[in-house]
């Protein structure tokens, strides 16, 4: 049984589809993840890496970007606005 | 096999209604009492709760006049007061005259003139009566699904929305648009992010041209309020549910509007005219979004919501779909679909948009919404200006 949706193959975050606790296998709905486990807990309908991602690199999620990373992040790690952040409409 | 009529009322004008409501227009926030008692007196009168006009821009003054006179020719709305005071900036004749130009009734009483608030009262109810009392004698008939304008809105989201809730909604869409319907996406500053998925399904250049402009204003707008764009976009209660940042906000709320190409771009309140996916230009402020989707002429508005929002409107039929399981159990009672069964493999995509289209059918021929049934009646304008 899944606990993670990936939207689209091409995605560097899932989705966890249960409230998943740290150091929890991540279980994907698609076959070309394995062996990520979360580093924190991940609540409900939040994101997860599965991939390494890089400090200003755009993460991935419906196959397109959904912002930029603030610092690296490793997979398994909780992302959410204290890691990822808009490039959009905010103040120049 | 997919229904493809419903019963409604058929209008003078070749339009279709879905409920037979008397508006209550105050043309300012003085004599929105006197309207407020009126609607509240009579069965059936529904109150436009408008607070403006009065020391107004005129570019606001003017979207006033057009978007309330739009609702007094919806096709939803069999008669209409204007409810004057008599001194406001706002002018109530020109409106009447405008809201005159439909098929309903159109009665304009101000309360200087009728000498105060207690004789518009009885005499605002006594012709919200008559008009109520002409309207019995209308009889639903079978009028094809083409006749309907379905606004697409959501609200409250969470990560659910995107998952489940938005992507019934767009199979609901594309069946709506399969039988020649209007379908009318809209929230602007929710889709920064997702302009690349609109302009690859414009139906022309123009439109693709549209919707570029759009969505470039209103972030030049947003960025020259020089506020931080958090908190706003996404909201408070977004970011609790998983969502982060715009981008991911307006990638999930695009798939509200399913497959089709955009054949429309619409300024807010603009009628929609085209058959298939319009866009229309309001502020994701969800009670203002949805008052602008109604004056496009949607007799009814289906709303997507992973956090739980219970919001209706003054003369449409507000339907609500959530795809979050847990909300589903704990605020069930102000939602009407659960699409949480996508999610947890129950029933697929298509299932529920299906289920959707049915259920819409069912509150276009007369059943309420829960929204309805619970007395819902928002109506909340955009504000273009200052208030002087």
């Amino acid at each position: 049984m899944s606990n993670t949706l990936v939207i689209h193959p091409g995605d560097s975050v899932g989705v966890a589809l249960h409230d998943l606790q740290a150091g929890a296998e991540v279980e994907p709905t698609c076959d070309h993840v394995t062996g990520v486990v979360t580093r924190q807990a991940i609540p409900f309908g939040h994101k997860v890496a599965l991939v390494s991602i890089r400090d200003g690199e755009q993460i991935i999620k419906y196959g397109a970007s959904i912002g930029v990373a603030e610092g690296d992040i490793a997979p398994g790690e909780h992302v959410h606005v204290h890691n990822l952040r808009s490039v959009r409409g905010a103040a120049q | 096999m997919i229904a493809d009529s419903f019963q409604g009322y058929q209008r003078a004008d070749g339009s279709v209604g879905v409920r037979n409501l008397v508006a209550v227009i105050p043309t300012c926030g003085c004599a929105q009492h006197a309207a407020a008692r009126i609607a509240s007196l009579v069965d059936g009168a529904a109150l436009l709760n408008y607070t403006g006009g009065c020391g107004e821009t005129e570019g606001d003054i003017a979207l006033a006049t057009d978007l309330l006179a739009q609702y007094a020719r919806h096709p939803n709305v069999i008669g209409t007061l204007v409810v004057s005071l008599g001194c406001e900036t706002l002018n109530a004749h020109l409106l009447a005259e405008k809201a005159g130009k439909g098929t309903a009734p159109v009665e304009l009483l101000t309360i200087q003139e009728l000498g105060g608030t207690a004789r518009t009262v009885t005499r605002g109810v006594e012709l919200a009566h008559q008009m109520r009392r002409r309207a019995e004698r209308l009889n639903r008939v079978a009028c094809p699904v083409a006749s309907l304008t379905i606004g697409l809105e959501c609200g409250g989201s969470d990560a659910t929305s995107g998952m489940a809730a938005n992507p019934a909604m767009g199979a609901f869409s594309d069946l709506m648009v399969a039988q020649g319907a209007r379908v009318v996406l809209a929230e602007t500053s929710e889709l920064l992010g997702a302009e690349h998925i609109m302009l690859d399904r414009a139906a022309n250049p123009a439109v693709a041209r549209e919707l570029m402009e759009t969505v470039q204003s209103c972030e030049r707008w947003l960025k020259a309020t020089g506020e931080d764009f958090m908190g706003k976009q996404p909201s408070p209660g977004n970011v609790r549910g998983g969502i982060s940042t715009v981008e991911e906000k307006a990638l999930g709320d695009v798939l509200k509007g399913g497959h089709s190409p955009f054949v429309q771009v619409l300024k807010y309140g603009q009628r929609a005219t085209v058959a298939g996916l319009s866009f229309m230009d309001t502020p994701g402020n969800d009670p203002a979004s949805v008052t602008g989707l109604v004056a496009a002429g949607c007799q009814v508005v289906t709303f997507t919501t992973g956090r739980g929002n219970p919001m209706g409107n003054a003369i449409a039929p507000v339907v609500k779909v959530t795809g979050n399981a847990r909300t589903w159990a704990r605020m069930g009672s102000d939602i009407d679909l659960d699409a949480s069964t996508i999610i947890s493999g129950q029933e697929s995509v298509e299932e529920v948009g299906e289920r959707l289209y049915e259920l819409v059918l069912r509150v276009s021929s007369g059943m309420p919404s829960i929204a309805e049934t619970l007395g819902h009646e928002e109506f909340s304008m955009l504000r273009l200006g200052p208030i002087y």
